[in-house]
């Protein structure tokens, strides 16, 4: 893997070239600053209708405008709901996601890293055939196999249950977990897999001691992906989990939106409250993703 | 076994018998129970529906604390979805129906979008033995039985009535204006011209996903001719090629010179806030429009009038919400139970002024009903009644599919000819006409 | 066996699980769909009997009527979507990352506004977005029209989403949903670029200064070149979520009046759920897996055989 120590200040390109009060940085910034606003625009809008009454935020013409009041309603309704309205809130399910995401994460991460092993490091026969058919099952539209998906897990008796919507996504993770993995480990020298051979580990314990300890860089890749698509994901969740009870946050955020009359601050509100924790992922662990896209699975 | 090691374990289990059978309700069957005491049915009641909040939860909620003081035993499973036509919702209940794990009842439009799919592929049991039980088929009027019938059967149990072709219109903005509500499209286009003049939008539209389009497009083919041609245009005796369709997209064209540009990005409460805001003087839309005027403060009578959209006097387009009961339902006798709640008095009673929709029944309390809907009752008690295209009473869901497919471009190129070819050819699609 | 060939054994054994998976949740369900859109299933109730090519008939050719206009335009939509969505997100993604590369300070709280879009679902900011683009009327804007007027900036006023005019074949109407789309995953080839930005070698740029070549030069001769496989890796990703983008345009602003923001993915789900259409919808998937095969086939064999060669 290679790093590139980050050159001190005056060895900079660019402040080499030009001379120290740097215009050209300062255009920089600006460009970088313009852009940062244009992505934080939607969020403004997010953020501001959230704390606005209903009366508020059903004025579009008002947008833009600050909330008069820093209004923490819409919050409260989303998150407890209103049960005299049988309006059902986010805080149950929240639990729900969690329990959906986490195992569904740790267990496609885990199958895309042996499954990486061995594609990168034992290819048997017939490999490079696979690996490329295991891939493509990335790239289907997903709506198409609602039927056949649902009836087939029916069948094997996981309809309906939390472990059914689990393995959907732990099958559908595989390929692009697989594929971050390999292309992560190809990048170990084949030395070292050799030399634990020759100590007489086996395939398994050549994993255990010298791949697995290397991997962190890749599963934060892994981890970070599928946890913000799982978390994400809608229309498998609704279709297989049918009990209110077991759904996870973004059906129930769906159906804070209502069939016929939107409130709309309590919907926004709703979508900050389930952003949150793909929302932190994101904040605390962007770095490392940088670093884990840098080691390896950038050789697309 | 032993014998010896025998009485013992007999014995556990008479004492254990005795011991259940005195803690336990009286476990009579639920049918001999009279239906208005508590009775012992236990066991889950799983409904599946789209209202998931407004007053249609709140309506919702009502009905299930009325089955709940009857049968406290039973655990109500509110399985929600949002959405309804052509959402997530109706993903979910095609999978779980073509699963074999129907939910005991679910939410459907009465009408074709019922009879055309569950009904015909056989997945549903008729309800026509509920209405004979309970007394009902005197209670409601025989437009709603015909719409709910099928082969001699009847195939769910309405719970509420909401009609389609209503006119709504800014009092002020009349008043100012010196206007009276139009009775016919030609008075509609002058009272039009008029607003235009004076700046403001003649009339809202709220047509993202197309269907508010098809919903004023019923208004104007029922203007166009009358109730007997427009029921004709659902069972293949009118012809779609004929001149009132095509006077009828004529007035459509003509009408959406006169409509808000931005329509398509609107939904229709969008539209209705253009009249609270003072933009816009009229809404053709049904009557959940009433409900959102009251969200938002708005008085009836007072702040909005209505009248029946133009050239629709005496004619109520009606749709509604029922539910039937799906073959295979596991928990039968609770959801059997539910639809007796959902078609008696009190649970219309309870249901619709929340929801703000009228009851099917013909006896409901007018009392608990605001102005509106009390003028709805009447005229629905007086008017010829007609299915609504666009809620799913008229036509399959496939045939409203086509038809919307066919608005959607004509809204966009306003090519009339095309617009009827389209019609015509959804019409032998859905296998109505030859 | 020898050692080598038993591992091998062993390791194909641990493989197989997920090829049987693959096998059943990916390809047996392809072959569902493409003998339901060889059938005559159209209702709710499952109807398998063979009807041939007529329902693709019905896609492609003029007995379709509306459905086949509507699926044409969804086709030159799909493409006019792509085009622009690749551009934008590699254009820009390049260009944040060029400037993030340059020693900035704060540069993890930018790289975080951009990444950030990312973790957020379609559905959510599908509502957003409508709401921005969402023109209002000429006395009464709206979102950004409303914006812009504020701003003095009248002239860029617009229909957005509401347009239903084209360049050709091409619809105006979807560069709102096109801006959207590429809010949120132009944060992805961003971060691919600044990853690949870090990994060439100072010394690279150095020699190259040292023999007099100036900063562009650089760029365009060295870096930019290096940077191919990132490119070509985000070309295939964001193709392929584009061909099959759904959520976002759904919420967003659905097929459109005149379909102009019509995407297969909705004809597909609307043919399939609201209409009950079952072997059109599955006939729609097919050919979007056509396409995307398309695409995504030639890229998996060049890589592949690429490695065999190595």
């Amino acid at each position: 893997m290679r790093a590139r120590t980050v050159p001190s200040a005056d060895r900079h390109p660019l402040s080499l070239f030009l001379n120290r009060i740097d215009p050209s940085r300062i255009a920089i910034y600006l460009l970088l600053i313009l852009f940062a606003l244009l992505f934080l625009l939607p969020v403004y809008v997010l953020l501001v209708s959230s704390f606005k009454t209903f009366a508020e935020v059903q004025d579009l013409s008002r947008m833009w405008s600050l909330p008069t009041g820093f209004n923490l309603e819409s919050f409260h309704a989303a998150w407890y709901g209103i049960p005299e309205k049988g309006l059902r809130g986010l805080s149950n399910n929240l639990l729900n996601s969690l329990y959906l995401t986490i195992p569904a994460t740790l267990i496609s991460s885990i199958l895309g890293s042996l499954n990486g092993y061995i594609f990168s490091k034992w290819k048997f026969p017939g490999a490079n055939v696979i690996f490329p058919l295991m891939l493509f099952g990335m790239f289907i539209p997903y709506q198409s196999t609602l039927i056949p998906l649902t009836q087939t897990l029916s069948a094997i008796g996981l309809g309906g249950t939390l472990w059914g919507l689990i393995l959907v996504h732990i099958i559908y993770g595989i390929p692009i977990t697989t594929l971050i993995f390999r292309n992560y480990y190809a990048e170990v020298p084949n030395d070292l897999v050799e030399a634990a051979g020759i100590d007489g580990a086996g395939i398994l314990g050549i994993y255990w001691r010298v791949l697995f300890p290397l991997s962190l860089p890749g599963f934060v890749v892994v981890i970070i992906w599928q946890f913000t698509n799982i978390w994400n994901e809608f229309l498998f969740a609704v279709t297989i989990l049918q009990n209110p009870a077991l759904q996870p946050i973004t059906v129930a955020l769906r159906n804070l939106s209502g069939s016929q009359i939107k409130e709309w601050n309590m919907v926004m509100a709703g979508t900050l409250i389930s952003a949150l924790p793909t929302l932190l992922i994101y904040i605390l662990m962007g770095r490392f993703f940088i670093r884990g896209l840098l080691a390896g699975s950038v050789k697309g | 076994m032993s014998m010896k090691k025998l009485y013992p374990i007999l014995a556990v289990l008479m004492i254990a018998a005795m011991l259940l059978t005195a803690c336990a309700p009286a476990a009579t069957p639920a049918a001999t129970v009279p239906p208005t005491q508590p009775s012992a049915a236990s066991g889950k009641l799983e409904i599946f529906s789209w209202w998931t909040a407004g007053g249609e939860a709140e309506g919702l909620n009502a009905l299930y604390k009325i089955y709940t003081a009857k049968y406290p035993q039973v655990e109500i499973i509110n399985a929600t979805v949002a959405g309804g036509a052509g959402s997530a919702a109706k993903a979910v209940l095609a999978t779980r129906m073509q699963s074999g794990d129907p939910p005991d009842s679910f939410q459907v439009h009465a009408g074709h979008e019922l009879i055309d799919s569950w009904v015909k592929a056989g997945k549903m049991e008729p309800v026509t033995f509920i209405f004979k039980d309970e007394g009902w088929l005197d209670k409601y009027p025989k437009g709603v039985i015909d719409i709910l019938s099928y082969n001699n059967e009847i195939w769910s149990v309405p719970v509420n009535i909401h009609r389609s072709n209503v006119l709504w219109y800014n009092k002020k903005i009349f008043a100012d204006n010196n206007l009276t509500p139009p009775t016919t499209w030609d008075e509609f286009f002058s009272i039009a011209d008029k607003l235009k003049a004076a700046g403001v939008t003649p009339l809202a539209l709220g047509d993202n996903g197309i269907w508010a389009s098809v919903h004023l497009m019923e208004s104007i083919l029922l203007a166009s001719m009358g109730p007997d041609k427009y029921r004709g245009l659902w069972t293949g005796t009118t012809d779609w090629a004929g001149p009132e369709v095509k006077s009828a997209l004529e007035t459509f064209a003509k009408v959406m010179k006169y409509v808000n540009e931005d329509h398509s990005a609107l939904s229709w409460d969008q539209a209705a806030q253009l009249l609270v805001d003072g933009h816009a003087a009229m809404t053709i839309m049904g009557d959940w429009t009433e409900g959102y005027f009251k969200s938002v403060g708005w008085k009836p009578d007072v702040d909005f009038g209505y009248v029946p959209s133009p050239g629709t006097k005496g004619t109520f387009i009606m749709l509604s919400d029922s539910f039937g009961l799906p073959k295979g339902a596991k928990n039968r006798d609770n959801a059997i139970n539910w639809l007796k709640v959902l078609g008696s008095k009190e649970g219309q009673d309870a249901f619709n002024p929340l929801k703000g929709s009228i009851p099917a029944r013909t006896d409901g309390d007018r009392s608990l009903y605001d102005v509106y809907l009390q003028s709805a009752m009447d005229d629905f008690a007086s008017n010829q009644i007609v299915p609504s295209l666009a809620h799913g009473a008229a036509a399959s869901e496939g045939w409203v599919t086509s038809f919307s497919d066919a608005m959607s471009l004509f809204v966009a190129n306003l090519d009339v000819a095309a617009a009827q070819d389209a019609m015509v050819k959804a019409c032998q699609t859905a296998g109505v006409c030859k | 066996m020898s050692r080598v060939r038993r591992e091998r054994w062993i390791g194909f054994l641990i493989v197989l699980p997920s090829i049987i998976l693959i096998a059943i949740f990916v390809y047996g369900f392809i072959a569902w769909t493409g003998l339901v859109s060889l059938s005559k299933w159209d209702g709710v109730e499952p109807n398998y009997s063979w009807a041939g090519l007529e329902t693709y008939k019905q896609l492609f050719t003029q007995i379709g009527g509306v459905t086949a206009k509507r699926f044409s335009i969804d086709l030159w939509n799909t493409l006019f979507f792509t085009l622009l969505f690749l551009l934008f997100c590699v254009g820009v993604g390049l260009l944040l990352a060029i400037l993030l590369d340059q020693k900035i300070k704060g540069e993890g709280i930018f790289r975080t506004i951009y990444l950030f879009p990312m973790s957020l679902s379609f559905v959510v900011t599908g509502v957003v977005w409508q709401w921005i683009f969402a023109p209002g009327t000429a006395d009464y804007p709206r979102g950004i029209n409303a914006l812009l007027h504020q701003l003095g900036l009248d002239v860029l006023r617009w229909k957005w989403y509401t347009d239903t005019s084209s360049i050709g074949p091409f619809h105006l109407a979807l560069i709102p949903v096109i801006i959207a789309a590429a809010w949120q995953l132009t944060g992805y080839t961003m971060a691919m670029y600044l990853a690949g930005l870090r990994g060439i070698p100072e010394e690279l740029r150095e020699a190259a200064r040292v023999d007099g070549a100036t900063e562009f030069s650089i760029y365009r001769h060295i870096i930019l070149p290096m940077l191919q496989p990132i490119t070509f890796s985000a070309l295939i990703v964001l193709g392929h979520i584009s061909l099959k983008i759904f959520d976002l345009v759904y919420t967003m602003t659905g097929k459109g009046t005149g379909f102009v923001t019509d995407v297969p993915g909705i004809f597909m789900f609307e043919a399939t759920f609201q209409g009950n259409h079952y072997s059109l919808g599955a006939a729609i998937s097919i050919v979007m897996l056509i396409v995307v095969a398309l695409v995504i086939v030639p890229y998996l064999v060049y890589t592949f055989r690429r490695e065999v060669e190595l």
